[in-house]
């Protein structure tokens, strides 16, 4: 950002309309009218791109808001709630989620991470190549394709039961490329001298990364992590596959079905009901919140991540 | 270590956090034709023969290799899977528009599904990518300073809302105020085919809709990615150009746009590859066509999607047949995202070359 | 060393999250509507402290769900869950040994296909017969939403016309003809159906070929052969129908109801009969068994010329082992249908769009239910 406000500091002079440099014929009335043509055109584009995503925000709150204040959604289940009562809360699907993710985290945080150093201190040649376009293609990858694939694996071949692990898994092969990406980025940043400084003492390679590297670059990790493990908390598809709602609270991810807010959603929208369609509006809220505190905290956490040199 | 001694950072001004999508963990830094295209310092003979580095770079090899595999299998395992009910498939999987994947004598084929499937996306790129790109002009070039920063962060933010969402906004909220839209354009264009509105399925259950829910769906990531890559346009080059006496206008045809290409580009290409592969939204939005009704090239007409199908029968995986036939779907579907993403690294790469 | 600081950091949050699950409950209190409906407490349901689960047919859900509540505030300590993944996935599983019993639309196969047969492979996991056992009966509703009609009867001729788009618009004559003295409108048609696969695609149809088989021409099945635009799940269609000026679908009688939309009566050949739980309570009285003994499986006889017997019918079963390998497992699911099958959770169910099993019926499933091991 610290580019576009240079720009903005210095380009107050040299933009004026003052009509200076129309003695050299440089800024005919077509020139300026395209000008101004295009800052309207920018004004507006951003207006109309507004519209609805402020309105699908707002009809979020407006709708789900009041569900969500309740002491009820945030300390009970929808056990024994049926789709025409109102009542229960979301907690079985806020602890799914959660659990999902932490657990989502744990296998593709490790995986990720080693990949970006791969890629970043140790891959040379074709098979970086190769690897840096196969995380390209897994960046691609609909979610939908990642469900199929783990239900391919899971039920299909090894004949395992659809449980909360194989959401994981699935939801795993969404979060390793964007680990990946981030933390690349970051790595890149970390100066070279340090790692110089660092071999002229004789530090192997290893200790260097994990001691310089890495550290160097931490805080901007977790907050790539935290970034991508927003995005992954809010897919769908590959639970309605892998993972089908429940409405009681379910932590074991080995056994059974486990409820999560997305699904919640979807169960709930399906019962075309007044209660289960607050509930909707609700779960979708809640979700939409549990992402912005993990944005934000990924942000906060980025503003030490600068890389000092 | 001869071309080990690479000058440190690259591009020093960035703030860390802002190189990475926030969404996708894309970078721009990623897509940039650096000024420094050399890599990290090689440092391999610091590290040959101790125990720890063989295990460490093992280990950082082998998720690499892990991350290759994945694709791999993921691809092997859809095929092997797809391969016996295609097999069994008495109609030709490619030319087909029957979808009964079930019974002694299995049909289908991906005709209407790949149909659905490229109109609602390219509609939705359509409208997103010069929007979003607007929109990341605007945020980046033209906001004033208290805006720029809010205005980023509510675009990322909406980036964080579950895509069923979209979906159901779009179906109990926005659905309604598109008729109006389809029978103007039908009115001005229905001559054309492909504009041709009928009033069957009603038009919040169009293609044409779920393109403009999947584009509305898809801004805040084209938005964020433009977002950044205009952002890291070198000050130098857009002061050259004002220098020059270029207005405002003309300086970010002939420096941030070029310079920002690659980023566009790869912001596209993400956006169309969660297009293609949009499920809930799409699934809960379009109306399905009959068996017996005829192909219609309008965009407002119904259809499903690879994914939508998909999810719509997730629950009734109940033969080895089936389960095949919408795994061969699935296939289809991971090809198409395969090529999209491919192609969009070689135009990168190309690029890259080019303005090296 | 590093990575196990963010090991630490993801294990904290999973620390985090289970933490929560200290204050969460699952026990939603007596303060919420659960207590209102079933708490008349007569029936004396046989408790017992654990979980069941089942899976199947989405059509039973919601009554599975309502008795399944009901039964909890009788027995706090039993936890029935359910799966609505669809028949095949809930017989699927059950074979498998993944659920206690399996809820379907249709009674176990025996006749092979896909190269298996469902009862010889059900029998073989749980070593004894897998009995069906009829617990819900869900009528299918022919709901429509056309302005100024609150009242319509279709034959199943008109009704197969329509939905094979032969007739298209409300006030032809063919519908006329079945509704003297209502005014139809003259606005178009417009059938939904479901895209996804369905067991009520497949009951209607079966309905439709049965009584009008000269209208209906295709085959029974679960996928929609006739006309109109699709929409995924029930709700889709009822969605569909409510926001549509002229819509007409098929679709459980609770959906319509819920969604208050019309619902035509059906007119088999001895009069227009409305759909009411005791128009479908005949229907089902008159089937025919075709399990042996305890093996409860039915056929619905959907050309029924019988008076005042709504013809359009789902009966879902519970599908259970007869005499199972964990006695206590079979103890607790025989404990839980007897509830399911008593009067009062029948009533229950009736409330929210299902129709109760008649009484000859209900004697037949205590009977099997008791012969449970």
């Amino acid at each position: 950002m610290s580019t576009l406000s240079t720009v903005d500091e210095s380009a107050p002079p040299t933009t004026p309309a003052t009509p200076v440099g129309d003695d050299f014929g440089g800024r005919s009335g077509g020139r300026a009218f395209r000008d101004q043509l295009a800052r309207v055109v920018m004004w507006t584009a951003f207006v109309v791109a507004l519209i609805p995503l402020v309105w699908i925000l707002g009809a979020t709150i407006v709708k789900g808001g009041q569900i969500i204040a309740s002491v009820d959604w945030w300390s009970l289940s929808q056990s024994g709630i049926t789709a025409r009562r109102e009542g229960g809360g979301a907690v079985h699907a806020i602890q799914g989620t959660l659990i999902q993710a932490a657990v989502t985290a744990l296998i593709s945080v490790p995986i990720g991470v080693l990949t970006a150093v791969y890629l970043v201190e140790y891959g040379r040649g074709r098979l970086a190549k190769v690897v840096s376009f196969m995380v390209d293609i897994l960046t691609g990858i609909p979610s939908i394709v990642a469900g199929l694939f783990i239900y391919a694996l899971w039920v299909t071949t090894l004949g395992f039961q659809r449980i909360g692990f194989a959401v994981c898994l699935a939801l795993t092969m969404l979060m390793i490329p964007t680990v990946v990406r981030s933390t690349e980025e970051m790595l890149k940043l970390v100066p070279n001298e340090l790692r110089e400084a660092s071999y002229a003492l004789g530090v192997p390679k290893w200790k260097t990364i994990m001691k310089i590297v890495i550290p160097t670059s931490f805080s901007g990790i977790v907050t790539g992590v935290l970034l991508g493990l927003a995005r992954v908390m809010g897919e769908t598809a590959p639970l309605i596959i892998l993972g089908p709602y429940t409405a009681v609270i379910a932590t074991n991810l080995f056994d059974g079905l486990m409820p999560t807010l997305p699904t919640m959603i979807y169960q709930n929208y399906s019962e075309n009901l007044q209660p289960a369609i607050d509930r909707t509006w609700g779960a979708a809220l809640t979700l939409i919140l549990i992402i912005f505190v993990l944005n934000i905290a990924g942000r906060f956490i980025g503003r030490f991540s600068k890389v000092k040199s | 270590m001869a071309d080990g001694l690479a000058p440190s950072p690259l591009l020093p001004p960035l703030e860390g956090t802002d190189l990475v999508s926030s969404i996708t963990g894309h970078s721009a830094i990623d897509e940039l034709p650096s000024g420094d295209g050399r890599p990290p310092l090689e440092a391999d003979r610091a590290g040959t023969g101790r125990l720890g580095d063989r295990i460490f770079g093992g280990l950082a090899t082998g998720s690499g290799i892990l991350v290759l595999a994945l694709v791999t299998l993921v691809g092997l395992f859809l095929v092997i899977q797809a391969v016996p009910s295609l097999l069994n498939n008495e109609a030709n999987f490619l030319t087909s528009r029957e979808w009964v994947p079930s019974g002694a004598q299995p049909r289908f084929g991906i005709v209407d599904l790949l149909w659905a499937t490229i109109v609602t996306s390219i509609i939705a790129m359509f409208i997103a990518v010069p929007l979003g790109v607007a929109v990341a002009l605007f945020i980046t070039q033209y906001a004033p300073g208290w805006l720029n920063k809010p205005a980023a962060t509510l675009v990322d933010l909406l980036a964080a809302v579950p895509s069923i969402v979209y979906g159901f906004w779009g179906l109990q909220v926005a659905g309604q105020y598109f008729e109006p839209v389809a029978t103007v354009i039908d009115r001005v264009l229905g001559w054309l085919p492909f504009f041709e509105y009928t009033g069957t399925p009603s038009a919040k259950s169009t293609l044409a809709f779920a393109g403009v829910i999947l584009a509305i769906m898809i801004l805040p990531i084209v938005t964020a990615i433009s977002r950044e890559v205009f952002s890291q346009v070198p000050t130098a080059h857009k002061e050259g150009a004002l220098a020059l006496g270029a207005t405002k206008w003309e300086m970010i045809r002939t420096a941030v746009i070029p310079f920002g290409k690659p980023g566009i580009i790869s912001a596209a290409m993400l956006g169309l590859g969660r297009a293609l592969g949009e499920t809930l939204a799409v699934t809960l939005l379009l109306s399905a066509l009959n068996t017996s009704s005829a192909f219609s090239f309008s965009i407002f007409g119904g259809g499903e999607t690879f994914a939508s199908r998909i999810a719509n029968d997730a629950g009734e995986f109940d033969s080895a047949q089936k389960t095949g036939a919408y795994i061969a779907a699935g296939l289809v579907l991971f090809l198409l995202t395969f090529i999209v993403n491919a192609a969009a690294r070689v135009v990168i790469e190309r690029r890259k070359a080019f303005t090296e | 060393m590093k990575i196990s600081r963010l090991g630490a950091m993801a294990s904290l949050a999973l620390v985090g999250s289970i933490a929560l699950t200290g204050c969460g409950s699952d026990n939603t209190g007596g303060d919420s509507a659960a207590a209102d409906s079933t708490a008349s407490g007569s029936a004396g349901a046989e408790c017992f402290d654990g979980t069941l689960s089942a899976e199947g047919s989405s059509a039973q859900k919601n009554a599975f769900e309502e008795v399944a509540a009901g039964f909890k505030s009788e027995c706090s300590g039993a936890q029935v869950n359910y799966n609505p993944s669809g028949s095949g996935a809930g017989i699927k599983q059950f074979i498998a040994g993944q659920v206690d019993f399996a809820g379907s639309d249709s009674a176990l196969k025996t006749v092979e296909k896909d190269g298996k047969i469902e009862a010889k492979e059900a029998e073989a996991a749980c070593g004894s017969p897998a009995w069906n056992i009829p617990m819900v009966t869900g009528p299918i509703a022919v709901a429509y939403n056309v302005k100024g009609v609150d009242k319509l009867n279709l034959t199943p001729a008109v009704a197969g016309d329509i939905f094979m788009g032969k007739i298209t618009t409300w006030n032809d004559p063919k519908i006329a003809a079945a509704n003297s003295g209502v005014q139809l409108p003259a606005t178009a048609i417009k059938v939904f159906f479901r895209s996804d696969e369905s067991g009520t695609t497949e009951n209607f149809t079966k309905y439709l070929k049965a009584a009008a088989p000269a209208n209906w021409p295709g085959e029974p099945a679960k996928t929609w052969d006739g006309k109109g635009e699709g929409k995924a799940k029930s709700a889709g269609v009822a969605e569909g129908v409510k926001s549509t000026d002229g819509g007409i679908t098929y679709v459980e009688w609770s959906y319509a109801k819920d969604n208050d939309l019309g619902v035509a009566a059906i007119d088999n050949g001895a009069g227009p009969v409305e759909l009411t739980s005791e128009s479908v309570g005949k229907a089902v009285a008159t089937a025919e068994q075709t399990g042996t003994g305890n093996d409860l499986a039915l056929k619905l006889d959907y050309a029924t010329k019988e008076a005042g017997a709504y013809p359009i019918n789902l009966v879902t079963y519970e599908i259970v082992c007869s005499k199972g390998k964990d006695a206590e497992k079979q103890k607790n699911i025989k404990a839980f249908l007897k509830y399911f099958a008593s009067e009062e959770a029948q009533k229950t169910i009736e409330e929210i769009g299902y129709a109760p099993l008649p009484a000859e019926v209900q004697t037949k499933v205590a009977t099997a239910i008791d012969a449970i091991s």
